[in-house]
């Protein structure tokens, strides 16, 4: 992004003055105690999933009876938690496919929605002069104080009762059913991103060097041209950033999917499904193990193929402002 | 010229947004198979009552999940198929938490099936849930003991009735170990604790109990107390114990936890298979009972349903593996005292169909229907013990329709839930590690506004 910076002298200084601090960081965190602390915890920190993942291959029997490292001392090896996940005993329990489908169609949308939504609105506040703006903006970004437990009632009531007020129905009830209900999550899930996503991009946004905008003003270009031509190519990292960080979150939310897309198997997500898998009374909890494998590798994907972006949106996002 | 062209895109791709959003897959689900009842036929003759509600929906929200659900569901396909009402069942293990917001959010199903009453009782005086029909009131009365009915009636008007249950008042214990050492069942409290010290002497822990569960860890063990409530007192002092007409560091209250100490906190007799007193707090509620099949313990009190923690191949019965036998009265002639729990048919929606369903899950038909299909326990005095081919569940039918039986609700699902399903819980858990009983109790009374 640098490179489209024209050089004024305040803000090469600027650059400068980051690029070493940046080495002097770099500097200093590349010795050999660093190394080892980073390598320690990142050990740490993987324990738990790698028990986890050593567990998913243990008969029922072991993995209740005694801990995951027993396994070394006497390996027992088993893919019936994958059987079971994957495919299921019973006859409904065998369409975890399904799920998986229902998982893609809320995240997809759910990912795109607010990204297209919070590109403009952050364009807009950004680059756009009207009155109240500073105002708007500080506004969206208190909305993210709110926590979403809060607005779940009401949200639901939005949908279910419609809004009325005194009397009269300024709203109708949506009155969804079925596959409809999709319309909710990704509604939901879009009011609760936006505010930090506004925010995000917004900060991106606004630190576009002004000439540009002002080259592109003078060439005849419209609001909507530099939008598109200038500003989205030059925030990708930081479009990419959020969807990695949206993409996630929907994909393992169980809270708003439970009570905006019904528990049925036509619109429940993956996450619903799994939370059913240890059965009524938790007594076949060796599954979720396998379970959790199963649901990991779509976001694994996801992350992996992505993550390049996700560490330079994270920094550019950091450093400036 | 360029410029509005593009606006207008731009303009015409937001509304296309936004419409997506609103009226996205419109095609619905295909889940309907009403509209196709053979209501002539001869098998549809139990449902004549049921009729006229063809290609109506119900929906049904419960906890019951998995392999549970699909029974569930399968119990009640005759009747589906020849009413030509379809049910729609929706199984969550958040159920506790989401149905109220369900409700409040103006999106709850027609029928709940509803395991505490003291959420159903909430929800009534709120004025949330409807009454039962006439038709449904009668079907419940004519099937169920009045000690059931008392739990889905507030203030005078009657609400729900039963559906399926379980008891509580178990121990289980393991037949061939018992035949191999010369124990026999005991039948009197004595008896239960002259054995009980039978095995400590003849080098095994007699007792082993898990009480560690989650978020609800304490639970286990406040089933201990409501079970020796039941038999140090009268049910009627039980009752005015779980409706908190009496205080909850009552004397008689310290008797019972005192009594349920003598075994619980008794390191003679527990853990056996884990260790001391503690390790019970720790110990997971479904490994409670599993060194009973190591021969490391010999009694674990527990539910019915305690009969799906044992491990693959473990036979269930009076001549297998384990069994279980009647937590004992101490003074036989009060009667029997049982401690159960169970769900109720709670209904939001006053729809004739609603109501048809919800009287229908009342019936015998449906009792039968489901039992049949196996796994299950219902104070049903319909329920035909021929159609309840699992030992421990004939057990506990035989239990709940004995006329000598006592029954009482879970005393922790009928108290407000900050106290049955908070600090009672969190209360035992300190008493387990050592809390004396006087502290504990006064803690817990003091939580309950």
């Amino acid at each position: 992004m640098t490179t489209t910076t024209p050089p004024v002298a305040a803000g090469t200084q600027a650059v400068d003055k980051r690029s070493t601090r940046v080495s002097r960081v770099r500097k200093r965190l590349n010795t050999r105690i660093a190394t080892v602390c980073a390598i320690v915890i990142a050990i740490v920190w993987t324990i738990p999933t790698f028990g986890l993942f050593v567990s998913s291959f243990r008969p029922e029997d072991q993995l209740k009876t005694t801990g995951w490292w027993t396994f070394f001392r006497d390996p027992q090896f088993t893919l019936q938690n994958y059987q079971d996940v994957l495919f299921g005993q019973s006859a409904s329990s065998g369409r975890l496919a399904s799920y998986f489908i229902n998982s893609l169609v809320i995240t997809v949308p759910s990912v795109l929605f607010p990204l297209a939504f919070a590109a403009l609105a952050a364009y807009a506040l950004a680059w756009i002069n009207f009155r109240g703006r500073d105002w708007l903006y500080i506004g969206i970004f208190a909305l993210q104080i709110v926590p979403l437990q809060m607005a779940l009632v009401p949200l639901l009531s939005f949908f279910s009762r419609g809004v009325s007020l005194g009397g009269v129905t300024l709203l109708p009830a949506w009155n969804l059913d079925g596959a409809q209900n999709f319309a909710q999550v990704w509604f939901a899930h879009t009011c609760f991103a936006l505010p930090f996503a506004v925010f995000l991009l917004h900060n991106f946004i606004s630190q576009l060097p002004k000439d540009l905008m002002e080259a592109a003003r003078v060439d005849g270009a419209t609001h909507p041209r530099i939008f598109r031509t200038i500003v989205l190519p030059l925030v990708a990292p930081a479009l990419a950033a959020f969807g990695i960080f949206q993409f996630l979150w929907v994909w393992n939310d169980l809270l708003v999917a439970l009570i905006f897309a019904g528990g049925g198997e036509g619109t429940a997500p993956l996450t619903v499904r799994l939370a059913e898998l240890a059965g009524t009374r938790g007594n076949e909890w060796q599954r979720l193990t396998a379970g959790a494998f199963v649901s990991i590798v779509v976001p694994l994907i996801v992350f992996l193929s992505l993550q390049r972006y996700f560490v330079r949106g994270l920094l550019a996002g950091s450093v400036k402002g | 010229m360029a410029s509005a062209r593009l606006r207008q895109a731009f303009a015409i791709t937001g509304v296309l947004g936004l419409a997506l959003s609103a009226t996205a897959c419109g095609t619905g689900s295909s889940s309907n198979d009403g509209g196709s009842s053979n209501a002539g036929s001869a098998e549809c003759a139990p449902y004549e009552n049921y009729q006229g509600h063809e290609g109506k929906k119900v929906t049904i929200y419960s906890s019951i999940r998995e392999i549970e659900a699909e029974r569930l569901a399968e119990s009640w396909k005759q009747f589906e198929d020849c009413t030509g009402i379809d049910i729609d069942h929706t199984g969550n293990a958040e159920f506790e938490a989401q149905l109220p917001v369900r409700v409040d959010g103006g999106n709850a199903p027609d029928l709940a099936f509803i395991p505490q009453p003291g959420l159903l009782q909430r929800f009534a005086e709120q004025g949330q849930i409807k009454a039962a029909s006439a038709e449904t009131k009668a079907m419940a009365e004519a099937n169920y003991p009045a000690d059931w009915l008392k739990y889905s009636t507030v203030n005078g008007t009657f609400y729900a009735a039963p559906l399926g249950s379980n008891v509580k008042s178990f121990v289980w214990y393991s037949p061939a170990m018992f035949q191999e050492k010369g124990w026999s069942v005991p039948t009197t409290w004595d008896d239960l604790i002259k054995l009980s010290d039978t095995i400590a002497d003849s080098g095994i822990k007699p007792w082993c109990a898990g009480i560690e569960s989650g978020d609800a860890t304490g639970w286990p063990a406040t089933d201990w107390i409501e079970d020796l409530m039941l038999r140090t007192q009268t049910p009627e002092v039980y009752d005015q114990w779980t409706t908190h007409q009496i205080p909850f560091n009552d004397p008689r209250v310290a008797e019972a936890v005192d009594r349920a100490g003598t075994i619980l906190k008794n390191e003679k007799y527990v853990n056996g298979g884990f260790g001391g007193v503690r390790s019970i707090a720790t110990t997971a509620f479904q490994d409670g009972g599993l060194p009973i099949t190591q021969g490391k313990c010999a009694l674990h009190r527990q539910a019915s349903f305690y009969a799906n923690q044992w491990p693959e191949g473990t036979k269930v019965a009076e001549d297998g593996d384990v069994f279980a036998f009647y937590f004992p009265a101490i003074d036989p002639a009060k009667g029997k005292p049982v401690l159960g729990g169970g769900e109720f048919v709670t209904a939001f929606a006053d729809r004739p169909e609603v109501q048809a369903v919800q009287t229908y899950l009342a019936s015998g038909e449906h009792a039968n229907s489901r039992a049949k299909i196996g796994d299950w326990v219902s104070a049903n005095n319909k329920l035909d013990l021929a159609n309840v081919a699992n030992p421990i569940d004939k057990l506990s039918v035989e239990l709940l329709q004995d006329d000598s039986t006592v029954f009482r609700f879970d005393g922790s699902d009928l108290m407000p839930a900050a106290v049955g399903a908070g600090t009672f819980w969190k209360g035992m858990v300190e008493w387990i590690n050592g809390g004396n009983t006087a502290n504990v109790l006064q803690g817990i009374e003091s939580s309950w506004k």
